[in-house]
């Protein structure tokens, strides 16, 4: 949570310093709902994050280079100069790579988890994240129910961060809980607040120990408020003060009390482990910094892998 | 023994089913039924846990090939009919047609779409949408117009590492027959020689190239010698058979069954235009469906979309021209 935290206010930095091509998406507020979906999953799993989860994927595994390459656009990150921010993955690592049509990535777990079935590959789990935005398309309905026809070990975890871009609730959808959704789709679901670390991770790992038993798909739905804009370039002015109020506690901060006063951590320890992670983040950035830029000339445009079929003809 | 365009198809599926462990077809209705059109007859039977029905979600659907690509397996989609797939558009188009460019990892599935016009079908269940997903980059669109060529491109269609949208005719699934499968194959992304002439070169592909070759033998009685070339695939497009056709008759019709606007039809005459203009005797021609929706009442129908007699007169006018 911290090493997120300190890594997306790198970010939000380089980009306010004008060295970020595109936007930068942060998770600020969601940390601890993210990153209980990271540590749950293990190694051979497959996890299909969403744009505010660099929690998630660190705690899963992926490389801070891996961010921060994609980000600057070297041409030695897993998406190789070619597509940037939340965007990037390693599909065979099982870190699917999100494509920006919010609800397009469950039904691609849903591919993996019955690839696996059918390799007899047994003990696998998948968990997609959405945002409460992300829930009222036609691909969150066919992914899930498609799951539930299946009986795939799918998690769904869904951020109900009150605000889809700077759309409120009751604008996006007219149930009285996203949890509902599990009824209808005939799954098992819960609700917890989402700015409680012990909630989130005994919720989360309640879930995929579930779905890892064969008990089918899985809802999480996490109560939070995202505390910031939904990217860089919006200040989230919209956001009402009473939502502030009611759901704005800062996970990381609640987590940090907690451990503070369980007498788990001193706050010496605590300012040391961020200091780490500044520490950590910044020798990183620097060594991207030098890695130069993709060249065009150089570049191989082909975009399909069979040379033979390649379309020669580019040029009239 | 005789072989239709149907049965190939169904004879492809089933020895990639036999060959590859890592095939498994995924579609409405594809399982006990054996498929809307029956191209899936039998299989769920002969390979049980691999002929899969899907619920009505055409964009899940298509998702979750892509999930079972990226892991290694070999999928292959029915759409039950093209239309349908418009609802698997962002599927196709965004995460099918980039995860290669994007990841290095292949995404080798094969979404069969029964496309194009057949009396009494109207506007949902006519549509020949080649042309949209040629536009897509990332994207290998296979359009077969004989029996032979069913068979061994979809053969192709699976074994390659890239997704593949096949694009079978519906009207030639019973009509088209074949005296057997072909043993070997001529390759996709060659286009083929249907018909050898000298006065004007007619570019079709899929259903068209037997409209084509109507007008052409029309034509013969008028003592026209008409050369088809039958596109095969119509991405990757073969310009350099197309231009060999043009260089020895000096002119160009090309045919297609989608809509004018854009498409397969004006990139073969913009490369020609382009690329072979001292090679013509008169300006390169296209003959296109007509550019609404595709009517229901089977003379609205007969005439909406290029076929022989329409296809002649279009090559009648270039003649002279
Ligand atoms: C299908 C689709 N439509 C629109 C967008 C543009 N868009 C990107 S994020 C976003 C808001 C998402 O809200 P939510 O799902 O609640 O996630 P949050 O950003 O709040 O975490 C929108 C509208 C998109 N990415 N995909």
């Amino acid at each position: 949570m911290l090493l997120s935290r300190v890594l997306e206010e790198k970010l939000a930095s380089l980009y306010r310093a004008g060295k970020i091509h595109g936007g930068v998406f942060v998770g600020r507020g969601q940390e601890a709902f993210s990153v209980a979906a990271g540590l749950h999953l293990r190694k051979g799993d497959v996890f299909a994050p969403s744009i505010r989860d660099m929690a998630g994927r660190l705690a899963f595994g992926e490389p801070v280079i891996d961010a921060v390459r994609t980000y600057l656009g070297s041409p030695l990150g897993p998406m190789r100069s070619r597509d940037g921010n939340v965007h990037r993955g390693r599909p065979q690592d099982g870190l699917l790579p999100m494509i920006s049509h919010l609800g397009s990535m469950i039904s691609v777990v849903n591919g993996v988890l019955f690839a696996r079935r059918l390799r007899g590959i047994t003990d696998v789990v998948g968990a997609t994240c959405l945002g409460d935005g992300g829930t009222s398309t036609g691909a969150f309905h066919e992914g899930l129910n498609q799951a539930a026809v299946e009986k795939l070990p799918l998690v769904m975890l869904i951020a109900n961060n009150r605000y889809a871009y700077s759309t409120p609730n009751d604008r996006q959808f007219a149930c009285r809980s996203l949890l509902d959704k599990a009824v209808g789709y005939g799954i098992e679901g819960v609700e917890i607040d989402g700015t409680d670390l012990i909630a989130c991770l005994q919720a989360v790992g309640g879930a995929v120990a579930r779905a890892r038993e064969g008990r089918g798909p899985q809802l999480v739905v996490a109560n939070l408020l995202r505390l910031c804009g939904h990217g860089e370039h919006d200040d989230g002015s919209y956001i009402d003060s009473r939502v502030k109020a009611q759901h704005g506690r800062d996970c990381l901060k609640t987590s940090e009390d907690m451990l503070l006063q369980e007498g788990w951590m001193t706050a010496a320890g605590l300012e040391e482990l961020r200091n780490e992670a500044v520490q950590q983040v910044e020798t990183i950035v620097a060594t991207v910094q030098r890695e130069g830029a993709p060249d065009p000339f150089q570049h191989d445009w082909n975009a399909i892998s069979s040379a033979h079929l390649h379309e020669l003809h580019t040029e009239a | 023994m005789s072989i239709t365009y149907l049965e190939a198809i169904r004879e492809a599926q089933a020895r990639a089913l036999a060959d590859d462990p890592r095939v498994f077809i995924y579609g409405e209705d594809v399982g006990k039924f054996g498929g809307a059109f029956k191209a899936t007859k039998n299989l769920q039977e002969q390979f049980p846990g691999r002929v899969i029905d899907a619920p009505i979600s055409e964009d899940a659907i298509t998702g979750f090939a892509v999930g079972a690509a990226i892991e290694g397996l070999r999928p292959i989609v029915e759409m039950q009919f093209a239309d349908f797939s418009t609802v698997a558009f962002n599927q196709i188009v965004n995460q099918a047609a980039t995860l290669y460019w994007r990841t290095n990892v292949p995404c080798p599935l094969v979404v069969r779409l029964p496309f194009g016009g057949t009396s009494g079908s109207g506007p949902f269940h006519s549509q020949s949408l080649e042309t949209i997903y040629a536009h897509y980059p990332g994207l290998v669109v296979m359009t077969p117009a004989t029996v032979e060529d069913a068979y061994s491109m979809l053969l192709e269609a699976v074994a390659i590492d890239d997704p593949v949208i096949f694009c079978e005719h519906k009207l030639l699934y019973y009509h088209l027959k074949a005296d057997k499968l072909p043993t070997e194959a001529m390759p996709v992304g060659k286009a083929r020689l249907a018909r050898e002439g000298r006065d004007m070169t007619i570019v079709a592909y899929s259903a068209m190239v037997h409209e084509a070759l109507a007008a052409a033998d029309e034509l013969a009685t008028e003592g026209w010698l008409i050369e088809v070339v039958d596109l095969r695939s119509v991405k990757p497009l073969d310009t350099d058979t197309v231009m060999a056709s043009v260089a020895r008759t000096g002119r160009l019709l090309c045919v297609g069954e989608s809509w004018p606007w854009g498409g397969v039809t004006a990139e073969v005459v913009a490369r020609v235009a382009a690329e072979g203009w001292g090679l013509l005797d008169a300006p390169p021609q296209r003959l296109n469906a007509k550019d609404t929706p595709v009517p229901y009442h089977p003379n609205l129908w007969a005439a909406h979309r290029p076929t022989a007699r329409s296809v002649a007169q279009a090559a009648r006018r270039l003649l002279c021209m």
